[in-house]
């Protein structure tokens, strides 16, 4: 038996599949992972996701530690409330953890972090942290519901606190705010409008029921990863990890190169390879032959292996099976993969595959 | 529970074989293991004229997150394969015990049914692996 969330016993009630995962008894659907797909892309769903961990860090050099600690730059996090996703290096330049950082002021920001990687994330914290005076607490006595989809924020907003309901209907994309013990970010992992809902733990079970009620639908860890897949965000552990560059990664995006002596952990070791051709790229794949694309399957052009699928699924919304691969540089055009020994022809995109309902690549 | 209707053979692997009592079997996947696997999104099934092994791969079924294995419960010659599966996946998950049967084989060894479990027996197995 894995760890259970608060939210365990209303998922059985509600019908859940329960399936272990990174160390926790989580849903892995409903009833049907492709209903709970389009219900977010066209109306609204929620996700249980208080596997994942809010650590908040506190102290007068709080932006120093992060600026430090980060590949991006929290520098850029100018209004309280603003996000920022980052990479957390280690000093050989591979990724320990990807994740969202909160400014709330100058003494407090507030990281969410996976749920896989919260013991050597808090571990690894814990032990930059004295260095900058800083105090790291990871908020266990904390719950964390995401509500995503074109209908999200209106359903959620009536069943927030009061003095939060204003705060919250005013928030720009990827701005945070807090009241009463509750928190808000406009954020998510769906390629969809939304919150994800930090709140004290014992208000979580009612939270959940009063979205169900509202006509949000439940929707599990299957749903979740296909969403992301055609959203194009990266799941750790699958598309990065400690042996993966940044660079290698499709995440180039998030490393702030400026200012040039902002000595962040990892920057030696992955500038010296920021320009070097052999990297290699992050490219998605859309399967044009029959078949489902899967993690590991190795990715062909004519008779040469030219790198492997990192995340592969079917994408409800395109009803086509789609992938995130890794490949040499230069791979465009067609490509082949090895689906159980037979190749099968895929065409080579630019991920997003899907934001905001809409399918964003050419088929 | 799952229904498990008293007419069909079983395999421990989760196939259900009909006996259509002309020297042929008709192969799907029971309704639990079509619980398990949940939205099927891709068939593969094998071709007719292909020769099946009992206890060999001979179809996989992908549902949204997974690839599965089906094995062949009986040896024999393929006669005849579910082609609507093609282009509806899910008819496997809407009615795995009818429509959405895979794939249907003229017996090489029809003594191999008697190997086969019963409702009861396949309930058992079931019931056994969700505790």
């Amino acid at each position: 038996m894995g760890n259970r969330t608060i939210l365990f016993d209303i998922h059985n009630a509600m019908g859940a599949r329960i399936v272990p995962f990174g160390g926790w008894d989580m849903p892995l659907h409903y009833g049907s992972q492709l209903e709970e797909h389009h219900a977010v892309r066209k109306d609204a769903g929620m996700f249980d996701v208080c596997h994942m961990t809010v650590v908040d860090l506190q102290g007068e050099r709080v932006r120093e530690f992060l600026r430090h600690l980060l590949a991006n730059d929290v520098a850029r996090l100018k209004e309280p409330g603003k996000a920022l996703y980052s990479c957390m290096l280690n000093p050989q330049g591979g990724v320990i953890d990807d994740l969202i950082v909160y400014f709330m002021h100058d003494a407090w920001f507030r990281m969410v972090v996976n749920a896989g990687t919260t013991e050597k994330d808090v571990a690894w914290l814990t032990e930059q942290a004295p260095a900058f005076g800083v105090e790291v607490k990871p908020r266990k006595d904390l719950a964390m519901v995401a509500v995503q989809g074109p209908n999200a924020r209106a359903k959620a907003l009536p069943l927030l606190p009061d003095t939060l309901q204003e705060p919250a209907a005013a928030l720009k994309p990827f701005y945070a705010a807090t009241e009463s013990g509750w928190f808000v970010g406009r954020t998510g992992y769906t390629g969809e409008d939304g919150f994800e809902v930090v709140l004290p733990e014992e208000m979580a079970v009612a939270f959940w029921q009063a979205l169900a009620d509202a006509g949000v639908q439940p929707c599990g860890l299957g749903a979740r990863d296909t969403l992301r897949l055609e959203a194009g965000m990266n799941l750790y552990g699958s598309d990065m990890d400690e042996s993966v560059s940044p660079l290698e990664a499709g995440l180039n995006w998030t490393i702030a190169w400026e200012p040039g002596e902002r000595q962040f952990i990892g920057r030696e070791v992955i500038e010296a390879h920021r320009d070097d051709p052999g990297n290699k790229i992050f490219i998605g794949l859309v399967l044009t032959g029959r078949g489902v694309l899967r993690d590991h399957q190795k990715v062909y052009v004519g008779d040469r292996e030219v790198g492997e699928i990192t995340s592969g699924g079917f994408s409800p919304t395109l009803e086509k099976s789609i992938a995130l691969a890794r490949v040499e540089a230069g791979v465009t055009g067609q490509c082949e993969v090895d689906i159980r020994g037979k190749r099968v022809s895929a065409k080579v995109v630019s991920p997003p595959f899907v934001r905001n309902g809409k399918i964003r690549i050419e088929l | 529970m799952s229904n498990v209707p008293n007419d069909l053979k079983y395999a421990k692997s989760h196939e259900w074989v009909r006996d259509e009592e002309d020297g042929t079997v008709v192969i799907g996947i029971t309704e639990h293991a079509q619980e398990l696997l949940g939205d099927l999104v891709f068939v593969e099934l094998p071709e007719v004229g292909d020769t099946v092994d009992a206890g060999s791969e001979c179809a996989v079924v992908e549902s949204v997150k997974a690839a599965s294995d089906v094995y062949s419960p009986v040896s024999g010659e393929v006669i005849a394969v579910n082609e609507v599966l093609a282009d509806a996946p899910e008819t496997v998950n809407q009615d795995a015990f009818g429509d959405g049967w895979l794939f249907q084989v003229k017996l090489s060894d029809p003594a191999q049914l008697e190997d086969l479990l019963d409702a009861e027996a396949y309930t058992d197995i079931m019931e056994s692996e969700e505790h």
